[in-house]
């Protein structure tokens, strides 16, 4: 038998079509008649619509329609908020109507007021020249940390003091307790910057109606094309779900932003019945910039309560976390859910309290966002335990190994359980791969060139594959959690895979492959695996939050131990041996202990021509469907270590090193797996780094509304990461796997800030904001309290 | 995009003719920076016309100290050519930190200098070099030509055909880079001549402008120590989110330590 086929390296089958043009994104599908759309969007962050004029649009050349929010009024109802959270207060977090195009006031720079379709792009532009708005233009707020003042412009007239929710989690009085008698307290006041996503490929859709059968077909670049459907016709136009048929096919990238139901394809679903034409949207990038969800957006006060000798005794959260202008899918559960439950890290703090308030602000709606959460949590709790450490004296790695959970599973005191890890293992490896050994020495040399250098940790934890769907419901998430996978059988033995989860550039195509081609002795090349369209696939709740495998891949699992489960019925009819006896490895079914075997694939050629077949006790046909609920979220784990150089005479940052030791349980592809650390880190380090989104606070306008202003990082930006893996398999799934996806940009930022204010404590400066541009870093050195400070 | 006609004359008297039809006409050169403004609905003229075919703009000519660049040469030829790199070789390294690749590959001279963004580079070669700006028209001064934001002493119509460079003793550039575009944040190009020492900078105001305190003390003393006190007021310099005024003030000092320091090893 050949090598098992987990762990190996597969080249990525749907490269060839990627790096040779041959995939279909969105954009490129174009069907016969179709129109195109153009949204007009508000250029104020907050105003009153005194009234559209629409008539000299209407009838500009080959315009079919324009649509504003008073036309939909009665069809297309507001856009929902998937996660209902109950405040402090016993009340229902407030959830001001989202009318996918304003009705009566624009709340944000680009929010939608009304839709152009006509027969060209340009034609719909230059009618949308042509609509008269009049505004009533009115004060805006835009920093989350204004947005309850007193006097504060309020962005929904019935949510007083702009404030969605007030919620905690933990044991707010023994927390003030364990402050009121520690040895030392560590405080720290942020603000983790607002990111804007900038996936590769913009968001697009193009919305078919059939006249005919009454279906719909939208082709959008979504990572969760169920999900998406659901709400749409749920909630949104109230269209029978099974005349709408969602396909999201290549999508070049998403983050998280394209988790979400988004005005722009609702108004395009609804519109293309009322033209009876398809009717296709693709977003440019300053579209993008202006209207896709963002990410991040946490003013913070934590505190660390500690024993003199770094004992952790209780950590204390303040945050106040922007939704922007409207409710996004998932918005509310990502400063909550996705925040505070991670805040115990990977440390045995017995106490902890976290307290969110979050807002609305006149600037685009705040989601999920590679991380979502806990990258926010990473930095609260790493910065926390970094700068502690420095403050009691204490090595940054000593002080972490003082308070590493290593009994588990381990309940954390904030909701988690942690069914498996080995944190001083990561650690370990990441001090030895990063060789902070000869740090010291690399540092004098560093000074001898006038440079400042740092090394700097994050021991991050992140839960993955939110779970379970009861648990997740008492919470109030209003969608199930579990993930679905079709395995279909060929008469030949070839097999296709249709699963609920989808690929963005995660590589499920080869990935779910070989995890088929495992289980089923077959090869990888034997299996493809169909994602991304409600027509072929039986449902599905997408891909975030790093689940595809742990979930997704388990569904498949279970799908195809169905398979071999049918399998061994038919092969004990064929061998004439009882079901019992029946074993199957290596691709044959065997009666145990003999030499008697079937090949997998005669075993399906049965199945579907079924001669010699047990007709009476069994269906024909190989091809089974399953459901998977995971019982726990997963917990990946890891440390990464970063060491910084800093110019003196500029600020400028530069990232020497950076090592990333994860603990991913199970890995099944090391190169995609290293791909996805990568990527994250990028991600990561740009959020530290470079990223920033910036609205005026007098105007409300988008200051970094393109790439000319909002610095994306860049290969040169980054050095050649040190990557590896340690491997505690997760307990409660069979793959023994865990989550990749987002444990770069949850580890990094702290990694990164730890390593500059290493460079910097010499000098007297404890802190710096993200991100740390040059100007930043040199504004810090200007006013350092020790401008000469050497190292102790 | 809106509309617009489209002509692309093989001759200079070609490009007049075409321009006697509008006075609202552009020229398109690398298209860099002009498909831009055309895409997002910014600029609106009526017609095009494109230089790309036009001989006369094009080449390297190196005689008697001065290098003389087509206006339509681009940025990765100036980057490339073996001339430039021997006779000035500061010139060669302005144009190879211009933008990425692709943006070389298309980007030229001529255009980089009659668009005059307050942080595109080659200004500061330019004007720091003492270049002489030949048009259809006439022969401007580098020190004459630019005006102010995105304003050059071009009159409508003006073709820039070449650039001659003469060639220093010895010079240097330092670009700090913008952390999001890339052009110059703030970029300082220092030149040593027998009749003295330049200093021009680009990406710290409205358009490229010399240092004549620096010139001075450097003419003296053609060290980065010489200059390390001279700061420029910060007031009337560019001031954003990711550099204000007081930060560029600093780091014109720092470039132009660090441009004489280039120079010095040359
Ligand atoms: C991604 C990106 C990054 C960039 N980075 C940098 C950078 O780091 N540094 C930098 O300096 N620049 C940078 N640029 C700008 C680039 O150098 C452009 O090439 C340059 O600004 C314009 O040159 P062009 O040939 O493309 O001119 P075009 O865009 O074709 O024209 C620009 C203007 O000049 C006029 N014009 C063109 N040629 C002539 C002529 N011969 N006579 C009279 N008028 C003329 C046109 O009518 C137009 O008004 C960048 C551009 C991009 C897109």
């Amino acid at each position: 038998m050949s090598a098992s086929v987990l762990g190996q390296s597969v080249r990525r089958k749907e490269d060839y079509r990627f790096l040779t043009g041959a995939g279909t994104y969105t954009d490129d599908v174009s069907v016969p008649g179709q129109l195109y759309a153009y949204f007009l969007r508000s250029p104020h962050a907050h105003a009153r619509i005194r009234s559209i004029d629409t008539q000299a649009a209407r009838a500009a050349p080959g315009v079919a329609a324009v649509f504003v929010g008073a036309d939909l009024a009665g069809q297309v109802n507001g856009l929902p908020c998937g996660w209902l959270i109950t405040g402090l207060d016993g009340q229902p977090m407030k959830e001001p109507p989202h009318p996918p195009l304003a009705q009566g006031k624009v709340r944000y720079v680009g929010d939608a007021l009304a839709m152009v379709v006509a027969a060209s792009l340009d034609q719909a532009k230059d009618a949308a020249e042509s609509i008269a708005v009049d505004y009533e233009v009115l004060p805006a707020v835009v920093d989350p940390a204004q947005a309850c003042a007193p006097g504060a412009p309020l962005v929904h007239d019935e949510v007083p003091a702009n404030t969605c929710y007030v919620w905690g989690l933990g044991d707010k009085a023994a927390v003030d307790a364990a402050f009121a008698q520690a040895g030392h307290v560590t405080t720290l006041a942020f603000v983790n910057n607002r990111l804007i996503p900038n996936a590769i490929e913009p968001r697009a859709a193009l919305a078919q109606y059939s006249r005919g059968d009454d279906s719909y077909t939208l082709h959008v670049t979504s990572q969760n094309p169920h999900v998406e459907r659901l709400l749409m016709t749920a909630f949104v136009l109230n269209l029978p779900e099974h005349k709408v048929r969602v396909i999201a096919p290549d999508v070049g990238g998403g983050f998280g932003s394209k988790i979400f139901l988004y005005p722009e394809e609702t108004v395009l679903t609804w519109a293309a019945r009322q033209v009876n034409r398809p009717i296709k949207w693709t977003a440019e990038r300053s579209e993008s910039f202006l209207a896709d969800a963002h990410g991040r957006d946490h003013v913070t006060r934590a505190e660390l309560a500690l024993t003199k000798d770094g004992k952790f005794l209780a950590l204390r959260v303040h945050t106040t976390a922007a939704m922007g202008a409207y409710l996004s899918t998932f918005a509310s559960c990502i400063p909550t859910i996705l925040y505070a439950t991670l805040l115990a890290g990977q440390y045995s703090t017995p106490r902890i309290y976290c307290e969110v308030t979050a807002v609305f602000t006149h600037t685009a709606p705040v989601d999920a966002y590679r991380g979502a959460g806990r990258p926010e949590a990473t930095y609260v709790v790493e910065r926390l335990v970094e700068t502690a450490a420095r403050e009691l004296k204490i090595d940054p790695a000593e002080i972490r190994r003082r308070n590493f959970i290593t009994q588990f599973p381990y309940q954390t005191p904030v909701a988690l359980c942690y069914d498996t890890g080995n944190y001083p293992a990561t650690l370990n490896e990441a001090l030895r791969l990063a060789d902070v050994a000869g740090f010291e020495s690399r540092r004098k040399e560093a000074e001898s060139r006038g440079k400042l250098r740092g090394i700097g940790y994050s021991a991050y934890i992140e839960a993955c594959g939110l779970a379970p769907s009861n648990v997740a419901g008492s919470l109030g998430a209003r969608a199930g959690l579990f993930e679905a996978a079709e395995v279909r059988v060929h008469p030949t033995g070839k097999v296709t895979v249709f699963t609920g989860s989808h690929s963005h550039g995660q590589g499920h195509e080869t990935t779910f492959a070989q995890v088929v081609a495992e289980r089923l002795g077959s090869s990888v090349e034997d299996v493809d695996v169909v994602h991304g369209d409600t027509g072929r696939i039986v449902f599905g709740m997408g891909t975030y939050g790093s689940r595809s495998l742990a979930v997704g891949g388990t569904a498949i699992v279970r799908a195809v131990d169905k398979v071999i489960a049918k399998g061994k019925k038919i092969a004990a009819h064929l061998l004439e041996a009882a079901e019992g006896d029946i074993e199957f490895a290596g691709g044959k079914f065997t009666v145990a202990g003999t030499d008697r075997e079937l090949p997998f694939a005669q075993v399906a050629l049965s199945a579907y021509v079924p001669h010699n077949y047990p007709l009476d006790k069994l269906e024909p046909g190989l091809d089974e469907t399953a459901f998977y609920d995971p019982t726990n979220f997963t917990f990946p784990a890891g440390c990464h270590i970063c060491e910084v150089e800093i110019d003196r005479a500029t600020g400028e940052t530069r990232i020497v090193n950076f090592t990333a030791v994860d603990d991913f349980g199970k890995v099944v592809n090391p190169m995609i797996v290293e791909g996805q650390v990568h990527g994250g880190l990028a991600q990561g380090i740009g959020q530290a780094l470079l990223e920033a989104c910036v609205y005026d606070r007098e105007t409300g306008q988008l200051v970094t509304g393109s790439l000319m202003d909002y610095a994306l990082p860049r290969s040169d930006d980054l050095p050649s990461f040190r990557v590896a893996t340690q491997e505690t398999p997760c307990t409660h799934n069979p793959l023994g796997v865990k989550g990749c996806g987002e444990a770069g940009a949850i580890g990094a930022p702290a990694a990164v800030m730890n390593a500059i204010t290493d460079a910097l404590w010499p000098l007297g400066i404890r802190d710096l904001p993200m991100p740390a541009t040059p100007q930043t870093v040199w504004r810090a050195l200007q006013s350092a309290p020790k401008p000469r400070g050497t190292r102790a | 995009m809106y509309a617009f006609d489209y002509v692309r004359p093989q001759t200079l008297k070609e490009a007049a003719a075409a321009l006697r039809k509008s006075d609202q006409a552009r020229f398109l050169a690398g298209g860099q920076s002009l498909v831009q403004a055309l895409r997002l609905r910014l600029a609106r003229p009526p017609l095009l016309i494109d230089l790309r075919a036009i001989d006369e703009l094009n080449g390297i000519r190196v005689a008697n100290n001065v290098v003389s660049i087509g206006a339509m040469t681009r940025h990765a030829d100036v980057a490339a050519a073996k001339e430039v790199q021997r006779a000035i070789p500061a010139l060669a390294r302005v144009a190879a930190g211009i933008g990425d690749r692709q943006v070389r590959n298309q980007g030229t001279l001529g255009g980089s200098l009659a668009n005059a963004d307050p942080a595109a580079d080659y200004p500061a070669a330019v004007l720091g070099l003492g270049a002489t700006i030949v048009t259809s028209k006439r022969e401007i001064p580098a020190d004459k030509f630019f005006l102010g934001l995105f304003e050059t002493a071009l009159k409508p119509g003006e073709i820039i055909v070449r650039v001659d460079f003469p060639q220093p003793l010895r010079a240097g550039y330092a670009k700090f880079r913008h952390p999001a575009s890339r052009f110059a944040l703030v970029g300082v190009f220092v030149c040593d001549t027998t009749s003295g020492v330049r200093v021009a900078v680009t990406g710290a105001g409205p358009c490229a402008f010399r240092v004549k305190r620096m010139e001075k003390v450097l003419a003296k003393a053609f060290t980065p120590q010489a200059i390390e006190k001279i700061v420029l007021p910060a007031e009337g310099l560019n001031s954003d989110i990711h550099a204000a005024a007081d930060y560029r003030a600093h780091l014109v000092t720092v470039m132009a330590q660090r441009a004489v320091t280039a120079a010095a090893k040359l």
